[in-house]
């Protein structure tokens, strides 16, 4: 239960945090990606910001032995690049410009402009079951 | 001149506090990385490994909760669509696929990949950046922007 609500509480942090950084609004993103139009540095202001708590979060993580909340970390240990790194990164760049939103923003907006965010929302669970789809 | 007419580096970047905060909250108290698509994917019930299915629809449904009180309580918030929705399905097509192909997306590689100097995470967020930049810059050339 507490980690349910930790859960909640740290989507809540984030949804929050999207929404007042300017990130959730897909002009603004486009605005960033817009280098031959009216260039917006916004969200290297906000990459900037969210960096700062995680390094210091992975130093404190180093020295931790396990979560608060759990029996033992569990985190990506893959280290080799490939091409679905590569390709994937790509197409989701592609996506990002073309749409205005990422997965974090597109789910924070729901509560912001519902319809035109669940279009949005729906073509990327179809995005993603397509892929499952492709690889099983 | 108006050089970045419409930025705001100031609430931009404590907003960016907030969402490296809640990183932080999910690595350290919950030991996972705050991926947004993969938890999705798992919330979702589309991929088979990862957090619980309870944490990953507590996190889910935390963010349109925590982008409402933030609206509700700064006057600014606000977003701005296109007015066709053909560009909003086009891209989440390609951001809901390709984020899984590639293993993440802008939260898992962008913000905690990053802080963590992982050679994926570094690879995938310079991907993505130029691809985005590349994207962009052809629908402007193309004047659909």
């Amino acid at each position: 239960m507490t980690r349910i609500a930790i859960a909640l509480l740290a989507g809540a942090l984030f949804g929050g945090g999207l929404a007042y950084s300017g990130l959730a609004d897909p002009m603004r993103v486009q605005g960033f990606l817009d280098l031959l139009g009216d260039w917006d540095p916004t969200l290297m202001f906000v990459m900037g910001g969210a960096l700062v708590p995680m390094a210091i979060a992975w130093r404190v993580q180093a020295r931790a032995g396990k979560p608060w909340l759990e029996e033992r970390f569990e985190l990506p240990g893959t280290r080799h690049l490939d091409a679905r790194l590569v390709i994937g990164a790509i197409l989701f760049g592609a996506g990002w410009g073309i749409g205005g939103l990422c997965p974090g923003p597109a789910f924070a907006n729901l509560a912001l402009a519902p319809l035109p965010t669940l279009a949005f929302v729906i073509a990327m669970l179809v995005g993603m079951l397509l892929h499952r789809a492709i690889t099983d | 001149m108006d050089a970045f007419a419409n930025a705001m580096p100031l609430q931009g970047f404590i907003g960016g506090l907030f969402i490296g905060l809640a990183s932080a909250i999910v690595l350290l108290g919950l030991g996972r990385i705050a991926g947004v698509s993969g938890l999705a994917a798992r919330a979702f019930g589309i991929a088979s490994a990862g957090p619980p299915k309870s944490i990953a629809i507590a996190f889910i449904v935390g963010l349109p909760l925590g982008a409402l009180v933030t609206s509700l309580l700064f006057a600014g918030v606000e977003v701005h669509f296109p007015e066709s929705w053909f560009p909003l399905i086009v891209g989440g097509l390609l951001v809901g696929f390709g984020s899984r192909l590639g293993s993440g997306c802008t939260s898992g590689h962008g913000v905690c990949g990053l802080s963590r100097l992982s050679p994926r995470s570094i690879l995938s967020t310079l991907t993505f950046m130029l691809s985005g930049f590349i994207t962009v810059g052809l629908l402007r050339s193309g004047g659909f922007l």
